[in-house]
């Protein structure tokens, strides 16, 4: 019979505006199970997989339970136990950048001798596509995702291109955010250090043992071969730096 | 992380002041004045409780925008549910995704038929600042090259929340404009955006007398070495003109001169 | 539905790639074979190319012409190819739907000024990638019917692809650029032009002067267009504009239309107002650095556009893929091929006028899918979630048991919720039924893929015909129905999201343990030297990458064939002759997402 089918169609549609209520009345004792209140009042809701429909998030009050993967825009982590950022300056994180949105500048010492740190570090955020690369090829643990996606702002520069700054955070706050991640990264971390100070000692061992025999001019020569070619480049490099401002 | 203060929703309008754009404070005189502060107050409530913004997409941004719009996120709680695809009835674009070349005249065209007052919204990297596609040969750098914004939001995409988060901006922009001051209520009211033409490359019609002195000084300016005119010291190629240019830069200014006089 | 078609399980059998190369050359004694890297070819001169055309098409079963593009060779850098060449070479892509298999590939070497003749008179299918050519490339296609300028606008300066072509904030031929590290100074590319926007203008060029050059050929001088002639009742044809900016046209697509009272007569798609230059920038891009860049093509399923991807660079560089990757990406690609299938229903039936309610009933269950992909791989659109050789990361706890219980409690529930809601729907039906009408032979003449040709009873799907990652291992069907209307193309579209969900159900219960990624993952490589073309069952068509590798950190060339852009060749055949309301819901049929169509 014609209109059958819009009257199925009705049907569903009431059945869906019924559901919303219930779904409502069985669940707001449950509805914020489990959440944080982060200090401010606000809820956390972590969307129950058994129920018919979908909660509507009530933003800003209520807050979507990002997951821990969550990504938007980097930030740098400042090591609260070593009380040093974790950035070397080594650069990889800016080549594998597709969208090249990260300038580093490394640091130098009084003698103008670069030192493994950076300077400045650059995020330019009208540009960064969140694709993860940087941290994922870090090989320091130095760069993470923050999940603080609330950045609107009223002017575009220089307020999204974001300094150093603005982007270190300490390490508790990546491990507050990131626990997983974080509680397997430091039991790597623990286990290369200690790894490296096997190796350490071994070489303090060997050297000891070649101390005694007294006999290594080679591998110094090259060494300072190589510090030679070295000092010829940074100095090109200070001059270059020197014509260019 | 940015440059707001982490309790930022919660600050009362004048602490918010500082962080806003210059054109958009209230004039100190004005703090006062009882009966013009009660009106704006009513006036900016009412019309950022219920804005209208423009069913407006361009790319991928956009399905996160329908995504805020629908059921999960419910823009509806913002009073901007009603998404108007005409500009006549709406006062807020969402710019949500890459803007190109192509595009850009339809959207000026867009954004000089919507009533004042209106709003923009650069939604997304690439609406912002040209995102990934920055260097594009097709791709605007941001919308803000040709029609002016009042809220960023960075991220590749915006999720939802940052999204409304931008909208709450947004609306404490709306909160600081008053009837006094606000552009729309001057007599001359504020002023049309040249639409941008496809020439050989899109062209803004304001930059055309630049356009035309880099173009005839016999260099192609903007092409392969591009990035090291702070060493020359003179901006684009003006040093060596030939004697056709100058004279056909001389008959462009009198052309330009004649229309400013008739 | 009582007219399913009984689903097709098998194909006659893979297309015999050496015996048709063979039938050729036995026609064609001039045509060279050539090897390259994973791929053997034939190079055919230009002015024997209609005739290797037909003898394929007419004698070697290849009716579908899947791909036309243009690699220019100016600075190719590997061993492999002789420096004094031809500059460009045209690449076919030829399939058959009744066998399946491999593809047939034909080169046509074309130096810079000459010209080739079109393939339209064989194929129809190749008005649009030829004028894409033209436009990128600059290649004149003798005889074409309308080679006009298609991604950029008539009046642009130079075509972009060219290798010696170079846009205003350009910099290094190849990412990373020396200039930004290690001196890393903080430049903006605005700076480097004078007028602070990415532009260039070509000497001696004077604005004022400048007039711009809009043609629109059928719709203009259409010869239908009666004009109230002989006719008792004086009517004229109209020209009627819909888009860029318009509700119904899924995002910055545009139509030109010419109607005599509601009737279409004549049609125009216009595009390229989302054009964003993939392909540029993805030649500049290290090979990994193109990953992000596919999730942002066919922006609603990045999985499936991911593995497209994948797929060509693991054939370029003959790399294994563990086994629980392989689950893990089917798993991925058919969850987005459900989201994408729910999106484009809910939009289908917005298109009809159903505003809103059932869009939003079927992006209901599309929050709980992203809500999966983003705890697995950090976002909920952009997931960049595939690597060469596996995945970047395996699953977090507890997400297989909620993955399980969308599968297969809640998926199912709303597909049969929408089939209540909008199947017997008698307004669906009336504006559907029969709209929209092309013939399989047709549709695949204009090298039709996906869900629109299986809604015209071809049971061509690349998960069948050519096997790729594990899905020889699931049991499932290719639904096709029969009418290749409207209403067909909305059904099968739920016929095969409930494919998907039975075969994330098998995957999920299957999923091995082991490792997610063969090699070490690093960031710079170099595949050998060659070409390859990777080709996925997208939701939306037959989504390939052809890339050419020259030994060297970035891909020489990456084309990406577009099955949304390929199937618009249909919207103007099938939309003459139905009212103009019509054309909106046939466009919507088609399924097109505009980040794909333009790139």
């Amino acid at each position: 019979m014609f209109g059958t089918g819009l009257l199925k169609g009705l049907g569903i549609t009431f059945k869906h505006l019924v559901d919303t209520y219930k779904d409502d009345i069985q669940s707001t004792p449950a509805r914020y199970q489990g959440s944080d209140d982060r200090g401010k009042g606000l809820k956390v809701i972590d969307q129950p997989v058994d129920q018919e429909g979908l909660l509507t998030i009530q933003y800003p009050e209520e807050r979507r339970l990002l997951p821990e993967r969550f990504r938007y825009i980097p930030m740098l982590i400042w090591d609260t136990e070593t009380d040093e950022e974790r950035c070397t300056a080594c650069g990889i994180c800016a080549k594998v950048c597709p969208p090249q949105c990260i300038w580093i500048t490394r640091a130098t010492d009084e003698a103008g001798k670069p030192v493994t740190r950076p300077q400045d570090f650059f995020i330019d955020a009208t540009i960064c596509m969140s694709c993860n690369y940087c941290v994922e090829f870090c090989p320091f643990d130095a760069i993470k995702m923050d999940h603080d996606a609330e950045l609107a702002s009223f002017e575009r520069f220089p307020h999204l291109v974001y300094d150093k700054g603005e982007l270190t955070v300490p390490l508790d706050y990546y491990a507050a955010l990131w626990p997983t991640q974080y509680a397997e990264e430091q039991e790597r971390r623990a286990q290369e250090a200690a790894e490296a100070r096997a190796k350490e000692e071994a070489k303090a061992a060997r050297a000891a043992v070649k101390k005694e025999e007294e006999e290594a001019p080679a591998p110094e020569a090259k060494l300072s071969r190589a510090e030679e070619l070295k000092q010829k480049a940074m100095e090109r490099a200070r001059q270059r730096r020197e014509a260019q401002s | 992380m940015s440059l707001a203060p982490p309790n930022f929703p919660d600050l009362k309008t004048d602490q918010v002041e500082s962080y806003l754009h210059p054109s958009v404070s209230v004039p100190e005189g004005l703090n006062n004045n009882v009966l013009v502060t009660t009106i704006d107050r009513l006036y900016n409530w009412s019309r950022r409780s219920s804005m209208w913004p423009l069913l407006f997409g361009l790319a991928c941004c956009a399905i996160e925008m329908i995504a805020t719009a629908s059921s999960r996120f419910d823009l509806s709680r913002f009073g901007m549910e009603v998404m108007r695809p005409s500009p006549r009835q709406s006062d807020l674009m969402i710019v949500s995704g890459t803007v190109t070349k192509k595009m850009v005249p339809a959207i000026v065209r867009i954004y000089n038929q919507m009533a004042e007052p209106r709003y923009v919204i650069a939604m997304g990297a690439c609406a912002t600042g040209g995102g990934p596609f920055k260097e594009g040969y097709n791709v605007v750098s941001g919308i803000d090259k040709y029609v002016p914004v009042d809220v960023y939001i960075p991220g590749c995409p915006p999720t939802p929340e940052a999204l409304m988060f931008g909208l709450m901006k947004m609306h404490q922009k709306v909160d600081t404009q008053s009837v006094t001051t606000a552009d729309w209520y001057k007599r001359e009211g504020s002023a049309f955006v040249p639409v941008p033409h496809l020439g050989p490359d899109i062209f803004d019609p304001r930059q055309a007398d630049l356009i035309r002195a880099e173009t005839m000084s016999g260099e192609a300016v903007a092409a392969d070495t591009g990035g090291d005119r702070a060493e020359g010291g003179v901006p684009g190629g003006l040093r060596n003109l030939g004697e056709k240019a100058k004279a056909r830069i001389a008959q462009a200014k009198e052309r330009a001169a004649a229309r400013l006089a008739g | 539905m009582s007219d399913i078609v009984a689903p097709s399980t098998t194909v006659a059998g893979p297309l015999d790639v050496a015996g048709t190369l063979a039938l050729v050359q036995e026609a064609l004694p001039d045509a060279k074979p050539v090897s390259a890297g994973p791929t053997d070819y034939l190079e055919v001169a230009p002015d024997q190319l209609i005739e290797a055309l037909q003898v394929l098409r007419d004698q070697g079963g290849c009716d579908l012409l899947s791909s036309i593009t243009c690699t220019d060779y100016l600075s190719y850098q590997g061993r492999a190819r002789a420096k004094d060449g031809p500059r460009f070479e045209v690449v076919y892509h030829l399939y058959s739907t009744a066998q399946g298999g491999d593809c047939v590939v034909l080169h046509v070497p074309v130096d810079d000024g000459e010209s080739l003749p079109t393939a339209t008179p064989v194929y129809p299918g190749a008005n649009l990638q030829e004028r894409e050519v033209w436009d990128l490339y600059g290649l004149v296609f003798d005889g074409h019917p309308n080679l006009r300028r298609i991604l950029l606008w008539e009046g642009f300066e130079g075509h972009p692809m060219r290798k010696d072509w170079h846009e205003a904030y350009y910099e290094e031929d190849q990412k990373p650029f020396r200039s930004r590290h290690p001196r890393a100074d903080f430049a903006r590319s605005e700076d480097k032009v004078p007028w602070g926007k990415n532009t260039r203008y070509p000497a001696d060029w004077d604005p004022d002067d400048w007039q711009e050059p809009v043609t629109y050929v059928p719709v203009s001088q259409d010869p239908r267009s009666r004009n109230g002639a002989g006719d008792h009742l004086s009517t004229e044809s109209v020209v009627v504009n819909l888009g860029p900016h318009h509700p119904s046209t899924h995002g910055v697509f545009r139509m030109i239309v010419r109607i005599e009272g509601e009737t279409v007569i004549a049609l125009e798609p216009d595009m390229g107002y989302l054009h964003r230059n993939h392909e540029k920038i993805g030649e500049r891009n290290t090979w990994l650095m193109n990953m992000p860049f596919t999730d942002r093509l066919d922006y609603i399923n990045s999985m499936s556009n991911n593995w497209g991807y994948a797929l060509a660079v693991e054939k370029l560089m003959g790399l294994e893929v563990p086994e629980r990757a392989e689950y893990l990406r089917v798993i991925m690609a058919e969850l987005s091929r459900i989201v994408n299938h729910l999106w484009s229903i809910g939009f289908i039936l917005n298109d009809l006028g159903a505003l809103q309610t059932p869009a939003l009933y079927a992006i209901e269950e599309r929050e709980m899918i992203l809500d999966l992909f983003e705890s697995v791989s950090g976002a909920r659109m952009m997931c960049n979630y595939l690597r060469f050789g596996g995945v970047h990361r395996d699953l977090p706890a507890g997400w297989a048991e909620r993955a399980r219980y969308v599968v297969h409690e809640r998926l199912p529930r709303a597909l049969d919720q929408l089939d209540d809601l909008l199947s017997g729907n008698e307004i669906v039906n009336t504006r559907g039924r029969g709209v929209g009408y092309l013939s399989a032979e047709q549709l695949i003449s204009l090298s039709v893929t996906g869900p629109m040709i299986r809604a015209a009873g071809v049971p061509y799907d690349i998960r069948r015909c050519e096997p790729y990652g594990v899905y020889d291992r699931f049991d499932f069907d290719i639904p096709t129905l029969p009418h290749s209307d409207v209403y067909d193309r909305y059904y099968i579209r739920l016929l095969e999201a409930r494919e998907s969900v039975r075969i994330v159900q098998q995957a999920l219960a299957g999923l091995p343990e082991g490792d997610i990624l063969a090699g070490k993952g690093g960031y710079v490589f170099r595949p050998p030297e060659g070409e390859a073309y990777g080709r996925v069952e997208g939701p939306k068509g037959e989504l390939g990458f052809y890339l050419v590798s020259d030994g060297k950190p970035n891909p020489y060339r990456y084309h990406i064939r577009a099955p949304s852009y390929i199937n618009l060749n249909a919207l103007a055949p099938m939309t003459v002759g139905y009212k103009v309301a019509d054309a909106i819901v046939i466009l919507g049929a088609i399924d097109i997402v505009l980040g794909e169509v333009d790139r």
